[in-house]
């Protein structure tokens, strides 16, 4: 067994389940909606890219420059649509019972879902990126430049946020919203306008998880939101929902479970796996592994 | 003419079918102290929460400085100056203390300005700047209060409304809060003031206003209030 390997695919699957986490995680704190449609903003990314390498392939050409050029199109395009889906599904309902605002949720999944399966087709589509050029080998293990590069954008994109969450003006509000939105209400903050916000930060990351999805997997179809959305949500409940840096966390954990658990008990038994762990972690362990450290004085 | 703060007429807000506040008449005028004086359940955190924009009223006017402000939206009520420290003082509790302060600022375009306002609460409550990468949550009772006030003085208020600032507080605490009330009204904002402890708020207030289900009862200046027998039968004790 090549563990190194074991490690690096690990890594990967889990540095894209962490954008798509990170999103999930967003929500859940800031409005405590479990977003069951974010697995399916994350399949529009993957759509989105799609879309513009169909339009511009021959204009953009392989290589990184494309990758990066699409992803910024394919985050843009789902971010606006998070937002969207938060104004016109989320919104109306922001003081009715949980329970309506989750089944909503249900529902918009399946219209992403049901809608783009619609638009293109239920065939898998191959996705059109060509940047299997290189790889790096590390003793006995290898890894493609194309992997590493988007790694990399995925750890820029997740040092990217923190910064925004810990350091800005909006990032102290999204906080304080988790916390308290009526007292934010009182603080002058524009509650609506900072969950839009996170709504778009949230789907974009979960757009450009798509498009490193497709281009790893080499496909795309209108269902592979919705294992992803369920791996996402298992690496915020290992992480600790609600907190972005457990999501990280638990989503590398989860990746790196995975690759392991599948090595020696099987591929077909990667999803089961996966699933233990997070019926484990809720019924052990709720809060997760970065779970509330805070001691509040009443 | 001089213009009022801030002036209601016949204001009303129902609760499904109770009706909180029936037809309220109020103003506080410049550089004023106004004490809101009640029982539980006359109507009092309604009132401020009907002028901060988050409950909504469904008749009446709320006028700031000659403006309609009844329907606007509680963050554009903040950027005109008024700023409402909530019942429970609602601190962030996972923030820390300067977060908390920053916060307060959010409706401040200039970051300097805002630094400039928190270096200023700093000063008056040294307690918070000691405590200032401290959670919030960890505070006790009076310096929450503090940081409440605090936070809302860095939005810079021309009238600053206050929910109960001395409830729970020990009696040498209340007197700092009260003490840090005047001294906020003396730099020149306008100060509604709601409170239980009808004794402590009538020493600092200019007026004052005794409102029972919904209606003001009795209104005028805080020394006739201190006397009136009605007053100091229902409010202050024998």
């Amino acid at each position: 067994m090549n563990h190194l390997q074991l490690v690096l695919s690990g890594l990967f699957v889990g540095s894209f389940y962490a954008l798509v986490a990170l999103g999930y995680s967003m929500v859940y704190g800031i409005i405590k909606l479990l977003n069951f449609a974010h697995g399916d903003l994350y399949m529009l990314g993957a759509f989105a890219g799609f879309i513009v390498l169909s339009v511009g392939a021959g204009a953009l050409g392989g290589g990184f420059i494309a990758l990066i050029a699409i992803m910024i199109v394919a985050m843009i395009a789902t971010g606006g649509f998070g937002m969207l889906l938060e104004r016109v599904a989320y919104r109306p309902l922001r003081s009715a019972p949980r329970l309506s605002v989750l089944i909503t949720a249900v529902g918009a999944s399946f219209a992403l879902e049901y809608g783009i399966a619609v638009g293109f087709g239920p065939t898998p589509e191959v996705y059109p990126i060509g940047v299997q050029d290189g790889t790096l080998h590390i003793a006995n293990a290898q890894i493609t430049y194309a992997q590493l590069a988007m790694m990399a954008i995925a750890v820029t994109l997740m040092v990217a946020l923190d910064t925004i969450v810990r350091k800005t003006r909006s990032g102290r509000a999204m906080r304080a919203i988790s916390q308290d939105p009526k007292a934010c209400l009182l603080m002058g903050v524009n509650v609506d306008r900072v969950i839009s916000r996170t709504f778009f930060i949230g789907s974009a990351l979960a757009g450009a998880a798509g498009v490193m999805a497709g281009a790893y997997y080499g496909k795309i179809d209108f269902l592979m939101g919705f294992i992803i959305g369920l791996k996402a949500f298992t690496a915020a409940v290992i992480g600790g929902i609600g907190n972005l840096r457990g999501a990280v966390l638990g989503a590398i954990v989860l990746g790196l479970l995975e690759s392991f658990g599948g090595a020696y008990l099987g591929s077909e038994w990667r999803d089961v796996f996966a699933f233990c762990f997070l019926i484990l972690f809720l019924t052990v362990r709720p809060t997760g592994l970065l779970g509330e450290r805070v001691t509040e004085r009443v | 003419m001089v213009r009022n703060v801030l002036d209601i007429k016949s204001l009303e807000v129902t609760y499904g079918k109770v009706e909180a506040l029936k037809g309220l008449e109020l103003t506080v005028g410049d550089k004023e102290i106004v004490a809101l004086l009640g029982n539980n359940g006359a109507g009092k955190s309604t009132t401020v929460s009907a002028i901060s924009g988050v409950v909504r009223s469904r008749a009446g006017t709320v006028t700031a400085y000659g403006e309609d402000i009844t329907a606007a939206t509680p963050w554009s009520i903040v950027e005109r100056g008024i700023v409402h420290v909530p019942e429970g003082r609602r601190i962030f509790s996972r923030l820390t203390v300067h977060e908390n302060l920053q916060l307060g600022g959010y409706t401040v375009r200039e970051g300097t300005l805002v630094d400039k306002r928190i270096t200023r609460v700093y000063e008056h409550f040294p307690r918070l700047a000691e405590r200032r990468h401290q959670q919030g949550g960890t505070l006790s009772g009076g310096e929450q209060q503090m940081l409440a006030i605090g936070r809302a003085m860095v939005a810079g208020p021309r009238l600053i409304m206050l929910d109960e600032p001395s409830m729970g507080l020990a009696p040498l605490v209340v007197a700092q809060v009260m003490d840090a009330i005047v001294s906020i009204n003396q730099s020149g904002t306008a100060v509604l003031l709601i409170e239980q402890n009808a004794r402590a708020a009538l020493k600092i207030a200019h007026r004052g206003y005794v409102i029972d289900s919904g209606r003001v009862t009795l209104t005028g200046p805080a020394a006739e209030l201190r006397a009136d027998p009605q007053v100091v039968e229902a409010y202050l004790g024998a």
